[in-house]
This record gives structure tokens, sequence and C-alpha cells, in this order.
């Protein structure tokens, strides 16, 4: 049997780690990744003119940092290693990229797509305020670029990276005004002894979040009616907590409520997708190796399912096995079945997790001039007056009529807060309501295609 | 349990043409139940263009263009919503000498049918036009033509029947059509519809319908590769289109330019399209010849849909050769959004008075000939086996 042409989409913790499985059964992986460095967004690198210690960017996390990092410098030169290259359609065994300004092909048989997680953002009054990040956004100028994202800063959402980037920011030096999760105590005590399977993952977060505490840091949990005020910026965090009304001073707020994959590559290889109960969106399907329902394409990591770094490094190798052992190589069925049993354990923790900090439905109570969809800024008001006046009840339709999900971001911020809206206006259940199609590119590119080499 | 309903007219395909229809033939105080598979407008009628466009037409579809333009400047009333149309003018562009005398010979001809065209040399342009491009030899401009959002058109016209008290039917796919005794019968899933006139405006499914009636038409795909840019300041006052077509190009009221050329990729046995990104480059590569200034943005999304092709690029617009009361409305080949607003109230005359106001010789659907014997029964369509 022939070697088959591999490509890996994505230089994190899966990519990376199924390119090293690959690459240890002679199999040579072309790997494009859009960043500079490898690491993904959890291990990202920081530019070389930064200086500041593994320990201190990357914490309890620093050696399995090092050691991925470390994995990329050795595998760069054995492998097609494309940093810096955005990989923006699939399409007949093809990928369509982007490298400083040039369009690429990439062909393959066998493709795997690691691409990985971004925040999921639910929109509240005044989330479009300059000074309002994302969580992730605000931990990643903390651990690249060495920044706060403002004086004073307000966290807001909920799951675990809420206690995480607040931690960081106030380890860092930064003042912290607030920490104010929408899920509820009684939320995480329900969830408190399946986490248990992970002891190590779980003594680390209830670490962050006394850590906090014995800082004198605020933590609201079963915030409601959130809602940031600000003329020009962020003035104040306002929310609602035991039947009061209370509000935080700040310059900045980091927001956030989870990670969603990002699975429109998935999408556009035509994989098919199943709603998602515990995290309330669609995922693409896989199988026990890790391969989609369109044959020899593979998804791995955040991208696929969130579940954590750790998750997505397992993920990965076994990803890399699979396609080995497809193609001819020994099946290392003894790493293979201990994988499998520790993803086993993951998934358990990360479905409690789900339940510790679950998605807040304060949708259909938002006030109409709240925007949903800030590229083509259309307000709540203006999507449910669409939904009564064309009796809307699936999403693409909604895109089509509305414009929600229609601008740069092409619905990657808005789909899911959109589905919810539409589904509450509309009386059904939000499985029912379907989800955005993917359509290339999967992020804006600049126009001049032609001429590209 | 399967609901029943009986009315007038039954409509296959809730695109531009049967909405349109829908809401003429209820305005014509006739009962209406319009059947489409997807959601209304989900495939031409939405992945289009959106050229509001007269100018370049066969001469045989100009008193059909002249009679929608009229219709187009009082959507609002019509349909309570303009849909975004705006008689910004289309600029057809010549890159050649001799594009410039087919421009001249077009000119001529529309001018007997009504419609004004204006020569524009090339000095002109470039004064009038600065940011085209230098390929640009001159222009023929249609002072009245312009563009419209098409993904708003066939859900107004839906929402317009249906508050006229058409039933319009979503998601419902028709899976039989036959003749039953002087009715029609059509089934689709937990419904069947008994009509005495039945209209197909099922676009790219329509040659099925015809052919559950004994007329086999030489339909093929067409898939237009489609493309949109991020918002950008105004700039692309005009509706731009080329001679030879392969590209054209406009920038809506809220900023992002719309361009297209060349054809996508189409399964038809899937019902998928998609655009292919060799084909959306050359268009780009040409959009840019034209429009240097596009050369410095970004491509925010693709696209591509599913339309019926002719092999003569004109529609088959009229009543059946094999069956009585049938009304075909298909085949518009990528240039039958303009037309929709009149060919609704075309195929509510056919069916009013037997006959309509418009000159429809050069759409019968005899030109293709191929008539076999209606089948009679209950015709099992197989709509490529999709499920």
């Amino acid at each position: 049997m022939a070697d088959p042409a591999i490509a890996i989409v994505g230089a994190g913790p899966a990519g990376i780690r199924a390119a090293e499985a690959l690459a240890r059964h002679g199999l040579a992986a072309v790997l494009v990744d859009e960043a500079p460095k490898g690491g993904g967004q959890i291990y990202r690198q920081a530019p070389d003119v930064f200086r500041r210690p593994y320990s201190a960017r990357y914490g309890f996390e620093a050696r399995k940092a090092r050691a991925l990092h470390e994995a990329i410098a050795r595998l760069a030169g054995a492998i097609d290693y494309r940093s810096s290259t955005l990989a923006w359609n699939v399409w007949d065994r093809k990928l369509d990229t982007l490298h400083d300004g040039h369009t690429g092909r990439i062909g393959f048989d066998v493709l795997v797509i690691a691409a990985g997680a971004m925040d999921r953002i639910l929109p509240l009054p005044g989330w479009t305020l300059p000074g309002v990040y994302s969580l992730g956004g605000a931990q990643i100028a903390l651990k690249v670029q060495g920044c706060a994202i403002g004086r004073r800063v307000a966290f807001v959402g909920t799951g675990p990276l809420l206690y995480l980037v607040a931690y960081q920011y106030a380890k860092a030096g930064a003042r912290v005004a607030a920490v104010l999760d929408t899920s509820s105590a009684a939320d995480k005590r329900g969830a408190l002894s399946a986490m248990g399977a992970e002891p190590r993952t779980l003594a680390k977060g209830l670490y962050y979040r006394a850590w906090l505490g014995a800082h004198r840091i605020a933590i609201e949990e079963g915030a409601t009616d959130l809602a940031i005020a600000g003329d020009g910026g962020v003035r104040e965090l306002r929310y609602r907590r035991g039947g009061i009304d209370k509000s935080v001073d700040c310059d900045a707020v980091g927001l956030g409520f989870g990670l969603k994959p990002e699975t429109q590559l998935a999408d556009l290889a035509g994989c098919a997708f199943r709603f998602d109960r515990d995290s309330r969106q669609w995922l693409p399907e896989r199988n026990a190796d890790g391969e989609s329902s369109v044959p020899n394409v593979y998804l791995a990591g955040d991208g696929a399912r969130i579940g954590g770094a750790d998750a997505a490094e397992l993920w990965g190798e076994r990803v890399g096995l699979a396609i080995a052992a497809r193609f001819g190589r020994p099946r290392d069925a003894v790493r293979i079945a201990a994988i499998d049993a520790r993803l086993a354990r993951l998934a358990k923790f990360r479905a409690a997790l789900e339940r510790a900090f679950p998605i807040p439905s304060q949708l259909a109570a938002l006030a109409d001039d709240t925007i949903l969809c800030r590229c083509e800024s259309i307000r709540v008001g203006q999507a449910k007056a669409a939904i009564r006046d064309f009796a809307l009840v699936e999403m693409n339709r909604m895109k089509a009529i509305t414009r929600i999900g229609m601008g740069r971001c092409q619905g990657r911020m808005c789909g899911l807060a959109a589905a919810e809206l539409l589904a509450a206006q509309c009386g059904r259940d939000v499985a029912s309501v379907g989800r955005l199609r993917g359509q290339p590119p999967v992020k804006p590119i600049p126009m001049p295609w032609a001429g590209s080499p | 349990m399967t609901e029943r309903v009986d009315v007038d007219v039954a409509i296959v395909g809730g695109g531009i043409q049967g909405c349109s229809a829908a809401l003429q033939l209820r305005r014509a105080g006739l009962s209406v139940c319009l059947m489409e598979k997807g959601a209304l407008g989900s495939q031409a009628s939405g992945v289009n263009f959106g050229g509001v466009r007269q100018q370049g037409r066969h001469l045989a579809e100009l008193p059909l263009a002249r009679r929608s333009r009229e219709l187009w400047g009082r959507l609002r009333e019509l349909v309570g919503t303009d849909c975004e149309f705006v008689a910004s003018g289309h600029l057809k562009l010549a890159r050649s000498d001799a594009d410039m005398d087919e421009l001249e010979r077009y000119l001529a001809d529309a001018a007997d049918l009504g419609l004004h065209l204006e020569l524009i040399g090339a000095k002109r342009i470039r004064a009038e036009y600065p940011w085209l491009g230098d390929k640009v030899f001159g222009a023929s401009l249609a002072p009245e033509d312009g563009h419209a959002n098409p993904r708003l058109v066939a859900p107004a016209f839906g929402r317009a029947a249906r508050a006229a008290g058409a039933e319009v039917r979503e998601f419902t796919r028709v899976v039989a059509a036959a003749r039953d005794g002087d009715r029609f019968a059509l089934r689709c899933e937990g419904l069947e519809v008994s009509s005495r006139f039945l209209v197909n405006a099922a676009g790219a499914w329509a040659g099925e319908i015809a052919a559950a009636f004994g007329e086999r038409v030489p339909i093929a795909i067409h898939s237009p590769d489609m493309l949109v840019t991020e918002a950008l300041p105004p700039l692309v006052t005009r509706s731009i289109g080329v001679c030879g077509g392969d590209v054209y190009l406009r920038q809506a009221a809220r900023g992002n330019v719309i361009l297209g050329g060349g054809q996508g990729w189409a399964d038809f046995e899937r019902e998928r399209s998609r655009p292919l990104s060799e084909v959306s480059a050359r268009a780009i590569d040409k959009a840019m010849q034209i429009v240097p200034w596009l050369e410095s943005v970004l491509v925010i999304r693709t696209w591509s849909g599913l339309e019926g092709l002719m092999p003569d690029h004109l529609p088959v617009v009229g009543f059946s050769r094999t069956t009585p009361n049938l009304v075909h409305a298909f085949g518009f080949s990528g240039h039958g959004f303009q037309l929709g607003p009149a060919i609704g109230m075309i195929i509510a005359e056919l069916i009013r008075n037997g006959a309509s106001a418009s000159p429809l010789g050069a759409f019968d659907i005899g030109r293709f000939a191929a008539v076999e014997e209606p089948r009679g029964t209950a015709a099992d369509l197989n709509h490529g086996g999709a499920k």
C-alpha cells in the first residue's frame, strides 16, 4: 500500500500529537497552522522578543507547554510544517490555503482537522463596547504580549476559563474588579463528585478559586441580568444577585461562556453533524478512531468537541495511530487502549464541567436594543420582529432575512446565540432550528486569489 | 394523517416565479396552494446576483422585462417592502471595439422595444467613472435598471401571498403529480392537493414535473459562482456587467460588493452546490481588471445554488402541450430574477383568461417538442432519488 498524502490543519495540542504519532510510523504529514508558531491557543507561544519564563506564562501547565513546543520543534525538520498559513476551504480532497497574501492548494488523501476552539459568546447589553474582550482574548493578551486588557478588569460569564483567566490576571499584578459567574454554587455542588474523576484538574480549579478568595477578589455566583455600561468604553458592569441590583466599576471586561469548536472546515468537508445536548451545539460526528462520516477525514481535539488540552493531545495521538494502522503500520493496541481509557475518564469529567457551568438562558429576556450580530449591527428586537414577521423557524433562513451571521465573522461569534433566540421565539427546541451552513472562506481572505502561486 | 386541500391552482416551487404567481392569483380571486420542498427562495431565486436588469436580454424577453420593471418600481405597494431595490442604472462594459459595436447594435434593437439605453465612449467613461480600470473601452448605460436583495424577494412575495390568503407550504416536497379526471392530484408527505390548474415553477426540478405529464425538456443545471466582499465605502454606483457576461458586480447599500462569474459545482441528485475556488479566482481577476479598487479588499463569503438552464437560454413560459390547465414557468437560465414580478401576472392571466397580454411565443415548451404519452396514473417523481 502506497503511503497516503496526509494534511493536518492546526498545530495545537491535537495537531502536533497527530503529526508526531504519524511521524513515529514513518508517515510525514503536511501540518498547516494559522499561527506563526505552534502550540495552539492554550500553549500559544510569544514572539521571540518576549522573554517571560514558561512558569509565568503557562503556570501549572508550563511543563506541558514546553513539551509540546519541543515536540513541534523536533517535528519541524522532519515534516512539511507550514506556519502562518490559513486553511480556508476544503473541497475535492484539496485544502485551499492562504499564506502571506497568496493562495495555495494542498492535495490530500487523509485529512486531520484539529482546528481548535474559540470563546462561546452570548450577547448582553454593552458587549460590543471598546474594552470588552473574550476571555480567551484577554488570556492571549496576557500570555503572548504580557499586557492586560485594562487597569481594572471584571471577568464575567461561566466556565473554568473564567476563574483561570481571573487568577492569571491577578497573579500577573492586574487589578481584578470582580468575577461574576452566571452559574450557581448549586450547579457546581451537583457536579462536584463527578469532577473527582480528574482530581488534579479539579484541584487546580479549586485552587484558582481559593486563591482569588484569599486575595479578596469578589466572586459572585448565580449572577443574572448582566449589562456592561459606559460611553465609548467600559465604565461599569451591572448585574443582579439574590434579588439585589449591583454594579462593579471597571474599565475592561473579559467575557465568555465556555468554548465552541471551530467546525467550519469539518462542515465544508461534508462531515455529518449531530446536535449535542450537553453543550447545546451541533458537533461533527466521529467514531472511536476520530474518523468523521467522510472516509479519511479525521477530527481531533477541541475542534471536534470541547475536551480540554489534555484530551486534545490524546485525541491527536489516537487519530495518528488510527491512520498509521489503516495504512499498513502495526496497530499499537496497548497504547490505543490506554488512550481510550484516559479519554473516557476525561469525557466524564467534561460532562460534569458542562453541568457545573451551564449556559445561562437569558437571551429571550434581553432588551430589544441589545446587539445580537455585531458584524451587521443587528439587534435583538430586529431579530424578534423578523422571526414573527416571516414565521422563521430555521437558522439559514433567519440569516437570509435578517443578515445575522452574514458579516465578517460568518456567524462564528453570534451563531449559537442567534439559534437560542430563534428557538425561544418560535417556541421550538434549539436542535430543530438547525445551524448556519458553512460557506468558504472560513475567515475573510484578500481578493487577489488569481495569480497566486 | 393526510391533510387534503382543494384549490383552484396548485403551484409547485416557491421561488420568485411561484411566489409571485401565488400573490397575483390570489389577487385575481383564485384559491391557491403553493408547495416548496425547502424554504421559499432558497435556490436560484435567493442565491442569484440580484440584478434587476433589462439591458442585454434576448429581445424576446424584453417586453416581459419592461413589464416587470414597472412592478419593481412599486414593490413596496405590492409586497410591503422594496427588497432593497435601487434603480442604480446598469452599465454594460465593452472591453474591445467589437464589444462597442455589439452595444451599439443592441441599443438600436432595444429602442424599438421601448428600452432607452445610452452609449458612453472612452473619454466620457474615464471622466464619469474614474474607478473603472483602463481595460474598459466604453459602456452602455440602462438608467432604469438596478439591483435588489435576492434573499428577500421570494420570501416577501410569499409573505404577501400568504397575507392575501394563499396556502404557502414550505418544506413540503411534491412526491407525485398526475391528472385526476379534469383535475390535478399532487401528493406530498402528509398532504394531498387537488386543483383545477397546476403551475410548474419548480426551477431546476421543473423537468421532473414536466416529465410527469409527458413533456421531456432538455433542462440542464446552472450553478452560478458568487462571492461577496466585506462592507466597503460606497464607490460602485452602478450595477456592472460586461459583453460576454463572464463577470458582473454591484455594491449593496450596506457596502458589500457582490460579484459573480462562471459556474460552481452542482450535484443535482443530492441537491447540493458549491462555489469553486478556481472559478471564483477567475471572476475576481476579471473584476479587478474592471474595478482595480477591489484589489485591497477582503472576501467574506462565496456561494452557489441550483437553477434550470435551457439550451437556448430562454425560459419555458406558457401552457403545456400535453395537458390542459398545466402552466409552465421555469428554465430561466440564470436571469429570471428580474422577470419574477411580471411572470406572476402572466401566469395569473393565462389561468384566468387563457391568454396573456405579453408575447410568449418564444417561450413555448413546444420548441423542444419531444412529447411522450402522459404517464396516466399518479407518477412517482424521482427527484433524483434524493431523500
